[in-house]
């Protein structure tokens, strides 16, 4: 199977600020793959790089063939780019936003026409179809941003956020209508900052920091990385959080997190309900009144704490600053 | 599609998105309805019961001067709209697509041309109901607006250059503010500049406000044999030299503003 998307040794820099620092991957086409970091992370610019919108200041990629300089406006038409912060016009309806791309992408006016009310249909969106995006909710404006990606179903499809700043639920209809277009068959390139996103979207997460990759596979097997489940326990009084560690160290697998003031402690284990079953046991009988317990599937910070030995750092707004 | 066809058929979609847009901002619109409105009234009535010009009323000598400025002033709204799209994401997508770069600032420089257009026949009407009259043949009136308009899409690239270099809504406004007063003001376009002080007569007369209202006031005919115009050479020739003006702006001021355009949207 030959790559949708291949990056090798892509740099680039703002000033003092190294977005990218030789980052190189490949996307095989008709697989997914999510770009997992925190803000700053180089995410956005790996995104904008490959979709033409940045010149890269070293090193060479491709989205369908073409190469992201030499051969960028070819490659567009096989690209579509749904961003961070949904790149509609206001005072456009949803109808007319979707034909205006239409008419760009040179579907011609009647095509153009037809595919943005299909599209509208399939997001649905229909009820709101005539009224100026202006009036959106958050959700629904993704929604018709996301079908302007698709308004020509290009081969190659970049999310860049999708569901950053929805509430829970708009998230998860997004979900949803992403899980289904890559049911489609194409190509997907998604970057998140949430665990739980690039696992139910993606077929392989790359994790991202400081513009290098620094580890790649499924879901499963980066969660196996840091630790596979967590168990938290919460006491209720500071002087029982000795008795609790000891009874938590017999089933640890890395290193154990105490926080005092909230009487908490987090612990990597293997066998998660076991290891859990295991721990209350063991304080039954010792007077430690027990407040909560629990498991818990790594974050992203027990990924980047266990992948890259230092907190998740540095923002979007400083490397956009730098940008400036 | 050929490099030709390609930026005038992506314009005219960013023009169609425009104009979409203009209907839809009510303030926008009314901006440029309602301020021709306010300053023929404004200067007919006001400036006019003031101030005299020989052999002829002072509405008929004030339209043409009216006109060029309220081009100057609709200019304005390419540079504007340009530094709100600014803001957004929008050039994003634009520029994630197959579309001709140029498209769209040839979009948005049409589609305020059809608005300038919208706004010289308000005025026109104003001036007709207040005593402004065409003397010179309708073939003559018709190159007077032609003149205009071509100016105004002239100054749509400059303004899209002065937006594109400063980037926000708020800096973008006080500039063209601060610039377009003094512009329209030491010119011919209200008063008879030849009563003005040395340095700013000579300020006044090369100023292409004046060259503009002058070649307007000719193509209409409103001018009078009492009125002693100025002897500079774009006064005294005042329609070339207006072309000269147009032909200078393009040339100067597209590739200017299509560079900034590109450096502006790509960091």
């Amino acid at each position: 199977m030959s790559d949708a998307i291949t990056a090798e040794g892509l740099v680039k820099r703002y000033g003092e600020v190294t977005a990218l620092d030789g980052l190189s991957f490949s996307v095989p086409q008709g697989t997914m793959l999510a770009l997992l970091g925190p803000n700053g992370a180089g995410k956005t610019t790996t995104v904008r790089v490959l979709t033409t919108l940045l010149r890269p200041d070293a090193g060479r990629a491709t989205v369908a063939g073409c190469d992201v300089v030499r051969d960028a406006r070819r490659l567009r038409s096989y690209i579509g780019l749904s961003g961070q912060y949904a790149a509609v016009d206001e005072h456009l309806t949803g109808a007319e936003n979707l034909e205006m791309v239409g008419r760009l992408y040179h579907l011609g006016a009647k095509r153009s026409r037809a595919r943005a009310r299909e599209l509208l249909e399939r997001f649905d969106l229909t009820a709101a179809a005539d009224r100026p995006v202006k009036g959106y909710s958050g959700g629904m404006r993704r929604r018709i941003d996301l079908a302007g990606a698709l308004v020509a179903d290009p081969p190659v499809l970049f999310l860049d956020e999708p569901t950053t700043g929805l509430d829970p639920r708009a998230r998860a209809a997004l979900w949803d209508t992403i899980s289904e277009l890559v049911a489609g068959g194409g190509t997907l390139l998604l970057t998140t900052q949430y665990m739980d996103e690039a696992d139910r979207l993606a077929d392989q997460i790359m994790v991202v920091d400081h513009g290098r990759a620094i580890a790649r596979g499924t879901a499963d097997e980066l969660k196996d990385q840091v630790g596979g489940s967590r168990i938290e326990l919460t006491v209720s009084d500071a002087a029982e959080l000795e008795t609790a560690r000891e009874a938590v160290a017999w089933v640890a697998v890395g290193a154990m997190r105490t926080v005092p003031e909230s009487l908490r402690i987090t612990v990597p284990v293997t066998d998660g309900p076991e290891a859990l079953r295991q721990v209350l046991g063991r304080l039954a009988g010792t007077g430690v009144r027990v407040r909560d317990a629990g498991l818990r599937r790594p974050t992203l910070d027990d990924v980047y704490l266990t992948l890259t030995g230092h907190q998740a750092s540095g923002t979007d707004e400083q490397v956009r600053e730098a940008a400036r | 599609m050929n490099a030709l066809t390609l930026p005038i058929a992506d314009g005219w979609t960013i023009a169609r998105r425009n104009a979409l847009k203009i209907r839809r901002s009510p303030d926008m619109l009314g901006g440029v309805i309602m301020l021709p409105v306010v300053l023929v009234l404004l200067f007919a009535y006001v400036f006019g019961s003031a101030i005299h010009v020989p052999g002829m009323s002072y509405r008929e000598f004030l339209l043409p001067g009216i006109f060029v400025q309220a081009v100057i002033m609709s200019a304005q709204i390419t540079g504007y709209t340009l530094t709100l799209d600014l803001q957004k994401g929008i050039f994003d997508r634009f520029r994630s697509l197959p579309m001709a770069p140029s498209a769209v600032l040839i979009g948005q420089t049409v589609s305020d041309l059809l608005m300038n257009l919208a706004g010289l026949v308000v005025m026109a009407a104003m001036g007709l109901i207040v005593g402004w009259r065409v003397h010179t043949s309708p073939g003559e009136a018709v190159l007077g607006f032609g003149l205009l308009l071509l100016f105004a899409y002239a100054f749509s690239w400059v303004t899209a250059t002065v937006a594109l270099a400063l980037r926000t809504p708020e800096s973008f406004n006080n500039i063209a503010t601060m610039v377009s007063f003094p512009l329209v003001f030491v010119s011919n376009a209200f008063l008879d500049s030849s009563k003005l002080p040395a340095p700013l007569r000579v300020v006044a007369e090369w100023n292409p406000v004046s060259t503009f209202t002058q070649a307007a006031r000719e193509l209409f005919g409103n001018t009078s044999a009492a009125l002693k115009t100025s002897d500079a050479w774009p006064i005294r020739h005042a329609v070339p030299a207006s072309l000269l003006w147009i032909a200078a702006l393009l040339i100067v001021f597209v590739p200017l503003a299509t560079r900034l355009y590109k450096k502006a949207v790509s960091s």
